[in-house]
């Protein structure tokens, strides 16, 4: 007996969630299934859209101009500043131009509702500029409420603290290169300890929860709450500056007190720099979806693989996926839906996998294009173009991933996100909002779809329409 | 297998066709078995586990430390990531000991699902711990034998289950538990969870045992049309479940004899869990040996192993197969179930749940329902709230991924008792807020912690089911006993 449900996501990242979201907006009944935690406390927390143009966008040029400009050095374009008026100039196989403008436009507001007041940035097309723990500055289209004060568009002088047990944000480097990057503000930085931590290995996690329980920690002056003390080890530092940047430890499940009650006691504006992982504005974001997907009546399944699936080989259609094989330590858990949606992650999240022969999607072993040489696989180059980055399945308008003839795979199987191949989300930092855009149509899709199943069941002429229906979509006519 | 352990070029010299290579090298079809790769091989003189590719796979993104309920409150704790992978590699020079903290991991094994590369880190962690005791610490101290004794609870239980009333007023005398404190570190804060006046062992031989349930079960499969068919599983109970909870282990036989189950009770020893988080190896191998020959019995003769202890599923399905090497023991993990999981997968549960009633059961309200961390690891944090859905009269309230705190015999240690209810205190605080007024949870040790916190009295998910589906004709009104909680007056 296989556990049933309209749809069914496999992945728990971004894409897998917004995908989850937007078909169970869509009145479907959905499961997601996810091997791991996401890897969302590996990310910056930040939503980015479109930061760089790929050096290929635009150009008409013939491919031996185009090789000679990515040779020189300018194989990305940008900061851009309007992510919605790039999107044109990517190349045809890019995600977003499978998707279409109107929907990341939709998918993005769809996001926004998600995550209310939690996240800021929808007020303009524009990229926001958000400084990072390294002192550079991010274009990126959302950014977390905890951030907002330290835009590097603002002008105001900035102090950044870092803490000695924390040596990825080391604030009077990280300040020395905002100024360097042309910020139009003095920036400076001072390194103090923390109080109440002891060991240079404590997990951000624990700084978070010092302050979000607000722990008595010992001070000079004896014991104190943890944001008491450390408001008063930041005062004596500042100059002038009427806003203050901290590495992104800045409580776990309660960041907007801890910052409220830092501002009162300083004074100032208070503001999180995103640091590299663990991260906790990636933790509070898959918090945030999480519970989302808890109040949306999604059910997940956390901790267990997918690792096959099967046909309908009794009607004889084998390319209609009639269930996938959760696996837990050998014990074989079915799962059943109408609809499928694939959202494993890239080469990092191990949606897509490759050995010395060839590069592969696991579960459903979709057609992944690449060259039969692997030493063409990658560029010379370390920061060069490097073809493996785009590797992933190649899809049709509805988001079904195509064979090697053009024809999907599958016709009740979509994918979302990084498994979709033709874009470098690290290079051109757009990671998050391909994964929100084909998320958001995936999910979409596969509720229409549940729709007209049901539909066509309660007409009593199911396996026509069902026919119908998917001959409608193979010819792209939806 | 990587392709950096597969030597393909060595197998092939004149061949050049890849393929024929391929499936020599690897086995993946034709080939003869004296022409197969066997990895293990390459150190045939090696009988310890091999993590070094367990450490390797490791790129150091610390996914595991943001999931360490201790690293969280404890900043003594180094994390699960140099507990596993980076002492693993420090341990490579001859002169390196494990280092002390390896005794506060509480072995809940969240790390474990966090992992985006699934590093074994508990098998690392299991192991480590394991070495420790073994060669560093003092067999004479006072922290190994109150460990040894916690991790072996199972043999004190039957000499107080002999005498229920008497060790349950024994235990629960202020002055033995401030000895308890002051000679074994076990702490006085808590109090010892009571012993059942019956276990669940009398109860079944009373019942009739095997017989009488393949009869029930006979008779449960004529009523529902299935006749001619077999079902058949063996119950691990556990220790908990028939010295002090024999309520929980009545209700998986009555649930499971309503869906037509005969149902086994194969001999059985400790899962290991307790020894696992105390490094007693050796202990959990002998324990292990036992219910790993039963179990594959049972399976043999056709059952699938049932747990109704989420740590129990959690040690035969995970740690056995990770830990030892007995024969039998890969078809024992592979045919555990965690009980609701295999009525879910083989019974159509929704439907059989849809317009049932608990309203006018005593003691089925609403719950606040916290998932074992154990229970979270195999996958299964959201499946009670799911499953008891369609039951009419009972809401069960999810209090959040937190930890309880507890880990087994990790709380009861007067070292880490404060760490245990920091860590609990965010379960602790969605309880209170929850709209419910009593605890529902899978493990034995969790429900202890909450009733510590709350004063609640705890359920487990089987007597809900139970009352349920069963018009309760055997049944009986569950013993109210709660810990009084850390003041006693809750």
């Amino acid at each position: 007996m296989a556990i049933e449900d309209d749809v069914l996501v496999i992945g728990g990242g971004i894409a897998g969630v917004t995908a989850a979201l937007s078909a169970a907006d869509g009145g479907a009944d959905v499961r997601l299934v996810t091997h791991k935690q996401s890897t969302l406390r590996s990310a910056s927390g930040l939503i980015d859209v479109l930061g760089y143009l790929p050096a290929s966008a635009g150009t008409t040029g013939t491919d031996e101009e185009n090789e000679q400009k990515a040779g020189a050095g300018t194989a990305l374009e940008g900061p851009v500043v309007d992510p919605f008026e790039a999107i044109p100039q990517l190349p045809e196989s890019h995600p977003y131009r499978t998707v279409g403008v109107d929907t990341v436009r939709e998918a993005l507001a769809f996001f926004d509702e998600m995550l209310g007041d939690d996240y800021v940035g929808a007020h303009t097309d524009d990229n926001a500029l958000v400084p990072t723990h390294g002192g550079s500055v991010k274009p990126t289209a959302r950014y977390p409420t905890s951030t907002a004060a330290g835009l590097a568009s603002d002008p105001r002088d900035v102090l950044l603290v870092g803490f000695e047990t924390l040596p990825s944000l080391e604030a009077p480097l990280a300040a020395a290169h905002l100024e360097a990057a042309g910020a139009p503000f003095e920036a400076r930085g001072v390194t103090l300890s923390f109080p109440g931590i002891v060991r240079d290995d404590a997990k951000v996690t624990r700084y978070a929860h010092l302050l979000d329980h607000d722990e008595a920690v010992p001070t000079d002056s004896g014991e104190t709450g943890a944001r008491e003390a450390l408001a008063a080890a930041v005062e004596p530092h500042i100059q002038g500056e009427s806003r203050v940047g901290f590495p992104a430890v800045l409580g776990d499940d309660h960041p907007d007190d801890v910052r409220a009650t830092l501002e009162e006691a300083l004074g100032v504006d208070v503001f999180e720099v995103p640091m590299g992982p663990p991260s906790l504005p990636g933790l509070r974001l898959e918090d945030r979806l999480y519970a989302t997907l808890e109040s949306a009546g999604v059910e997940v399944r956390s901790g267990v693989p997918v690792i096959d699936y099967e046909t309908d080989e009794s009607e004889g259609d084998s390319r209609r996926i009639d269930r996938v094989v959760v696996d837990r330590n050998g014990a074989k858990l079915p799962h059943r839906a109408t609809e499928y949606v694939l959202a494993t992650g890239g080469l990092v999240g191990k949606g897509i996998g490759s050995n010395r022969e060839r590069v592969t999607e696991p579960i459903f072993d979709c057609h992944v294009p690449h060259a039969t040489d692997r030493y063409d696989w990658f560029s010379e180059d370390a920061f060069g173009d490097h073809p493996f980055a785009r590797f992933g399945v190649v899809p049709d308008d509805g988001l079904r991933p195509l064979d090697g003839d053009g024809d999907p795979e599958f016709v009740n199987l979509r994918a979302a996100g990084a498994v979709l191949g033709g874009y470098d989300y690290a290079a051109e930092k757009s990671g998050s909002g391909v994964s929100i855009a084909t998320g958001y149509l995936a999910g979409r899709r596969a509720a229409e779809r549940v729709a007209e199943t049901r539909n066509a069941d309660a007409n009593g002429a199911s396996e026509n329409a069902n026919a119908n229906a998917s001959d409608a979509e193979v010819t792209g006519t939806q | 297998m990587s392709d950096a352990e597969r030597p393909i070029d060595e197998t092939s010299s004149t061949d050049t066709n890849d393929e024929t290579n391929l499936e020599r090298a690897g086995g993946v079809g034709t080939a003869g078995p004296e022409e197969e790769f066997e990895p293990v091989d390459v150190f045939p003189e090696s009988e310890e586990m091999d993590l070094r590719p367990g450490a390797d796979d490791c790129y150091k993104c610390s996914t595991c430390d943001t999931n360490c309920p201790v690293a969280e409150v404890d900043d003594e704790f180094p994390g699960p990531k140099f507990q596993g992978p980076e002492q693993w590699r420090l341990k490579r020079q001859e002169d390196k000991d494990v280092d002390d903290s390896v005794m506060k991991c509480s072995n809940c094994m969240r790390c474990d699902s966090a992992c985006p590369s699934s590093v074994p880190l508990s098998q690392m962690h299991n192991t480590a711990r394991g070495e420790y005791v073994e060669e560093q610490m003092n067999k004479l101290s006072r922290e190994y034998w109150r460990n040894r004794m916690l991790a072996n609870y199972r043999r004190l239980a039957p000499l107080a289950a002999m005498f229920p009333r008497t060790s349950n007023f024994v235990m629960g005398l202020s002055p033995v538990r401030w000895l308890g404190e002051k000679l074994l570190g076990v702490t006085s804060e808590r109090e010892f969870p009571d012993f059942a006046t019956e276990t669940f062992h009398a109860w079944w031989a009373k019942r009739g045992g095997n017989e009488t349930s393949r009869e029930r079960a006979k008779q449960a499969r004529a009523e529902r049309g299935e006749e001619g068919t077999e079902k058949r599983i063996a119950y691990f109970h556990g220790c908990y479940a028939n010295y002090n909870t024999p309520e929980v282990a009545k209700a998986l036989v009555r649930v499971y004899e309503h869906f037509g189950y005969e149902i086994m009770i194969p001999e059985q020893r400790c899962s290991g869990t307790p020894m696992f988080a105390n490094g007693m190896l050796a202990d959990a191998r002998r324990a292990a040996e036992t219910n790993v020959e039963e179990l594959a019995a049972a399976i043999e003769d056709g059952a699938d192993v049932i747990a109704s202890c989420s740590s129990c599923s959690m040690s035969l399905r995970q740690e056995y197969p990770e830990l030892f090497d007995i024969e039998g023991i890969d078809d024992v993990a592979e045919n555990t179930w965690d009980a609701v999981e295999y009525l879910r997968v083989h019974e159509d549960l929704k439907t059989e749940l849809e317009g049932t009633s608990v309203a006018d059961v005593e003691g089925m309200e609403d719950f606040a329902y916290h998932a074992p961390c154990h229970a979270r690891n195999q996958g299964l944090a959201g499946q009670t709230r799911e499953v008891l859905s369609p039951i009419d009269g009972v809401d069960v309230h999810d209090v959040g991924d937190s930890c309880s705190g507890i880990s087994g015999t990790y709380g009861w240690k007067e070292e880490h008792y404060d760490t245990s209810m920091k860590i609990g205190e965010e379960m602790f605080e969605h309880m209170e807020t929850a709209d419910a007024e009593a605890g529902l949870t899978e493990c034995p040790t969790c429900s202890m912690q909450m009733g510590h916190g709350t004063g609640y009295e705890i359920t487990h998910t089987l007597e809900v089911l139970e009352a349920a589906l069963t018009t309760g004709s055997e049944s009986q009104g569950r013993p109210v006993a709660t810990d009084g909680g850390p003041d006693g007056n809750k």
